[in-house]
């Protein structure tokens, strides 16, 4: 099950927050920090998957923006890494150059 | 009042903001604007408000006070307001609201509007943050619009109704009659939320898991068109037909197949051939097949099938992406412990994943490896993990280190490659190694006797250079006290011997004790290292006094207490010294999680808790110890005093230890620890490890006939024999005394002696006194190991007080004939003492 999906920016700016289980307020900007810079601490070589406390996170850069995923144990990783790139492609056909104007 | 500024407006000017203040009052200023507006009542710009109030929600900063006016735009009649509305009630509102319920009229009248984008929007609204009551309250119309033939809405009430069924359990039976012909539809939407929705009912309740179970012809049906259909652009992603509609039809034949035979069966072909057919260069590919492979390991597949499905994650490990090894190695892991031959396969694969940069795969080919770890590859296999002991982060270095040692443990093909990788992982990540594993090796090192001299040159060798890894420093000093003598004497077979003196071994100890890098666990070791030198070097002995006096007025209490122990040891018991600091025994594993675990009886002074030892319940056998052996004399019977044998007679005295310097104890330890000796217990002792005091009705009797093996003043004791069912040579006798006077036999202690070839084990007693007029019994346990099979002597002695005066009485027991029978012989001595 996805907990939050999450287009944060590299200087650590949310610009897109969506949370499918409840989490406080004050501890969502909390949580948004922390996932970027595990995120940001990744290079190249590694994976796009990071276990993070209870969860999975699910990460994909696209120029300077990070989409990540939190998800639960059940989840196919890979299925949802498929989809933050489709979800990316919808966007993209809406509004075109979406990525550029981060 | 100037319009207010667009959404896009604030965005850019929030974005021009250069630190965090600055945003932060422009927030507030903006905030304070929508507030004043929101007084008004100004319906044309409401939803411009609610907007830019839900942007600035996002971004972190409270909005609760908008909370009412998205409740004022869902019930506007305009189609942009609802959906503005609908938006902020799904990011602003949830249960914990009182506000929320206040929506649930307009919903209700917004999932019978006309238009179908409104019906639409409520049930998101619903699906995303209904309460119990309002999930209780609108089920029906959801349940309605389930069975529309309006595919957008039909998907968008099943996703709702999986909301309703997790917060309101009970409605579930609701839903069932209109699940019915969900998957006859062609809609891919539907489809997929339908699975979704089968997958939640089939997860929450068993009757409904196999009610669907049916549906798994369909289901493969469904699947098969996805794959085998040509391309079709409104599904298409990188070549595949709607791979997450796969994906959780796949899911959802994982649920219904697991535990279930004929479900299971039908599913084989599919999975085969979804396994085959999918095509692997891109990633959704390989989303596919992981979530194949998940399903086959999960379902009662065919060995064929799960076969295959191993193959693809060994495939999975040669690729490139490391998002699927990583995948890769967690299946794998799941499944090696039910296909163990087939993950082997791979075992080369998994090894190169050690040298992988990423943290996470690193991890899990650690774990994978060492459950891979077999007699055949031990050697292979230990030399890439002491590689990867080398250079992998610090927080593996803890498990790491456990894993190798369990691994040598098990498998290590000879002794001393054993002690060779305990070595390496000491040196190499001595400070990480957990704090049980000291004892563990030291016991290992002792068992492994041909090995001492090769073993303490190495160590001493490599706290020569650095002593702050103080795991190895304890094992090392440990060591070098044992078997400081073959140190200095410069005798190994194994390698070059060192030329050591006396003094330097003293040094490196003696700086090991004043070092700031020590703990206290360490100093202890050193301290009872250079002391046991003190019996093994024979020029050092000033040295070694005078080290011991320093430490007596250590600030340090374990270390005083030591020390001002073995002061003592010096001056008033000069003559108890060498047998106490005698050579340690073979140490027995015990395996069992009793209090006497694992005891390193070395004196008092070992740092693992020495448990005390129950106080004695029963007279002192000691000073019937010594009677006992003067009445056995000779040399060829070898008494077993019936104490546990983790303890000896110790506070006895100089003469005891004499006495019992000659003879060989198995199993006790030279150094006898300060309390008082125990008596008999029934705890799972050291020597005879194979039995165990379990009941014995376990065993069978093997038509031994019992006998009298004592028959005098009233005093009559018999023997029953069983041959133990978990060791041939082992028989268990079982002796029951009965009294026929007419006053009880109290203190009543049996005492029994073997020959050397034997080895008794005496159980506790079932009670110390013998009632009279055969009122009772009293009964005891001997185990009698007979390895060689020999023909049995037994003497016994009987102690106990009766009218008034104590008796004590003798008797020999003969078993001849091969073990097949019992005799008392004729002439048996017979002598009473009181």
């Amino acid at each position: 099950m996805i907990k939050f999906f999450l287009m944060v920016n590299k200087q650590g700016q949310t610009r897109l927050s969506k949370y499918y289980e409840h989490v406080e307020i004050s501890k969502r900007t909390l949580l948004e920090t922390e996932v970027i810079k595990s995120c940001l601490s990744r290079s190249n070589e590694q994976c796009s998957f990071i276990e993070f406390k209870d969860f999975k996170l699910i990460y994909r850069q696209y120029a300077a923006l990070f989409i990540v995923v939190g998800v639960n144990d059940t989840e196919n990783e890979m299925a949802i890494y498929e989809f933050i790139h489709n979800f990316v492609e919808v966007l993209d056909e809406y509004f075109s150059r979406v990525v550029n104007n981060v | 009042m100037p319009a207010p500024i667009r959404l896009r407006e604030l965005i850019r000017t929030i974005r021009t903001a250069r630190t965090q203040a600055e945003e932060r009052e422009m927030i507030q200023k903006e905030c304070a604007a929508i507030r004043s507006s929101f007084r008004e009542e100004d319906n044309t710009y409401r939803c411009r408000n609610v907007a830019k109030l839900l942007y600035m929600h996002m971004l972190g900063y409270p909005a609760h006070f908008g909370q009412l006016e998205c409740l004022k735009l869902i019930a506007s009649q305009k189609f942009t307001d609802k959906r503005i509305g609908y938006l902020g009630a799904m990011l602003l509102l949830d249960e914990r609201q009182d506000v929320h319920l206040l929506m649930t009229n307009c919903i209700k009248n917004d999932l019978n509007h006309s238009t179908q984008y409104v019906q639409g929007l409520a049930l998101c609204t619903l699906g995303c943050m209904g309460s119990s009551e309002m999930c209780r309250d609108l089920a029906g119309e959801v349940e309605k619009l389930l069975k529309t033939s309006n595919s957008y809405l039909r998907k968008k009430a099943a996703l709702c109704a999986v909301h309703v069924i997790r917060k309101v359990p009970e409605l579930m039976e609701m839903f069932l009659p209109a699940t019915k012909n969900l998957l006859n539809e062609k809609n891919h939407g539907v489809l997929h939320t339908s699975v979704v929705l089968l997958t939640e009912m089939c997860e929450r309740s068993p009757d409904m898991l196999a009610h669907f179970r049916k549906l798994v012809p369909q289901l493969v049906r469904i699947l098969k068109n996805l794959i085998m259909s040509g391309y079709s652009p409104e599904h298409d992603v990188s070549g595949i037909s709607d791979p997450f509609l796969q994906v959780r039809i796949l899911r959802l034949l994982r649920i219904l197949g697991r535990n279930d035979d004929d479900s299971s069966e039908a599913m084989n072909d599919i999975l085969a051939q979804v396994a085959t057919n999918t095509e692997t260069s891109k990633n959704v590919g390989n989303a596919i097949l992981y979530e194949t492979v998940l399903t086959i390991m999960d379902i009662k597949s065919e060995s064929g099938l799960r076969v295959l499905a191993i193959n693809i994650l060994g495939r999975f490990l040669l690729n490139n992406d490391k998002n699927i090894r990583y995948v890769a190695l967690t299946s794998l892991l799941k499944t090696v412990q039910t296909d163990h031959n087939a993950v082997q396969r791979h075992r080369s694969t998994i090894v190169d994943c050690l040298k992988d940069l990423d943290v996470s795969i690193k991890r899990r080919a650690m774990e994978l490896s060492f459950a891979l770890v077999n007699g055949n590859n031990i050697r292979g296999m230990m030399k890439e993990l002491l590689y990867f002991l080398d250079s992998c982060e610090p927080e593996f270095k803890a498990d790491c280190a456990s894993g190798i040692f369990l691994a040598a443990e098990k498998y290590a093909p000879s002794k001393r490659w054993h002690i060779d990788t305990i070595m390496r992982v000491l040196t190499t990540a001595g400070s990480y190694v957990r704090d049980d594993a000291v004892p563990n090796l030291i016991q290992l090192i002792t068992n492994s006797v041909e090995m001492h001299a090769y073993t303490v040159q190495r160590l001493y060798k490599a706290i020569l250079g650095d002593y702050s890894q103080q795991p190895l420093v304890q094992v090392a000093a440990w060591c070098i006290g044992e078997y400081g003598d073959l140190l200095v004497s410069g005798q190994c077979e194994e390698e070059e011997p060192i030329q050591v003196t006396e003094d330097e071994v003293l040094d490196i100890l003696e700086s090991v004790l004043i070092s700031n890098m020590s703990t206290s666990v360490t100093r202890g070791y050193a301290l009872t290292a250079i002391m046991k030198l003190s019996t093994r070097f024979t020029c050092t002995v000033n040295r070694i006094k005078k080290v011991v006096s320093i430490y007596g007025s250590s600030i340090d209490v374990e270390l005083q207490q030591r020390a001002v122990e073995y002061n003592a040891l010096f001056k008033k018991y000069d003559h108890m010294r060498s047998a106490l600091l005698e050579r340690m025994p073979v140490m027995e594993k015990v395996t069992t999680n009793g209090p006497t675990e694992i005891v390193q009886t070395n004196g008092e002074t070992e740092p693992a808790p020495l448990e005390t030892k129950p106080p004695p319940s029963g007279p002192q056998p000691t000073s019937q110890a010594n009677d006992l052996l003067d009445l056995l004399g000779g040399n060829d019977i070898t008494p077993v005093i019936p104490t546990a044998p983790t303890s000896k007679p110790a506070s006895a005295g100089g003469e005891l230890l004499d006495l019992l310097g000659d003879i060989n104890l198995t199993g006790a330890p030279a150094a006898p620890p300060a309390p008082a000796s125990v008596p008999q217990t029934s705890q799972p002792p050291f020597l005879l490890d194979g039995l165990s005091s379990q009941p014995l009705f376990n065993d069978i009797t093997t038509g031994i006939p019992s006998i009298t093996a004592y028959s005098k003043n009233g005093l009559k004791i018999e023997f029953t024999f069983e041959r133990s069912n978990t060791n041939p040579s082992v028989t268990v006798i079982t002796i029951q005394a009965s009294n026929s006077t007419e006053l009880d036999m109290t203190d009543f202690v049996f005492q029994a002696a073997v020959p050397k070839t034997f080895q008794l084990q005496l159980l506790s007693p079932s009670s110390s006194i013998v009632p009279a007029f055969n009122t009772g019994t009293i009964t005891q346990v001997i185990k009698v190991l007979n390895p060689q099979k020999q023909q049995l002597r037994m003497r016994i002695k009987l102690t106990y007080n009766h009218k008034g005066s104590a008796m004590q009485d003798l008797a020999e027991e003969l078993w001849e004939g091969g073990c097949d029978r019992w005799q008392v012989p004729p002439n048996c001595t017979m002598g009473l003492r009181s």
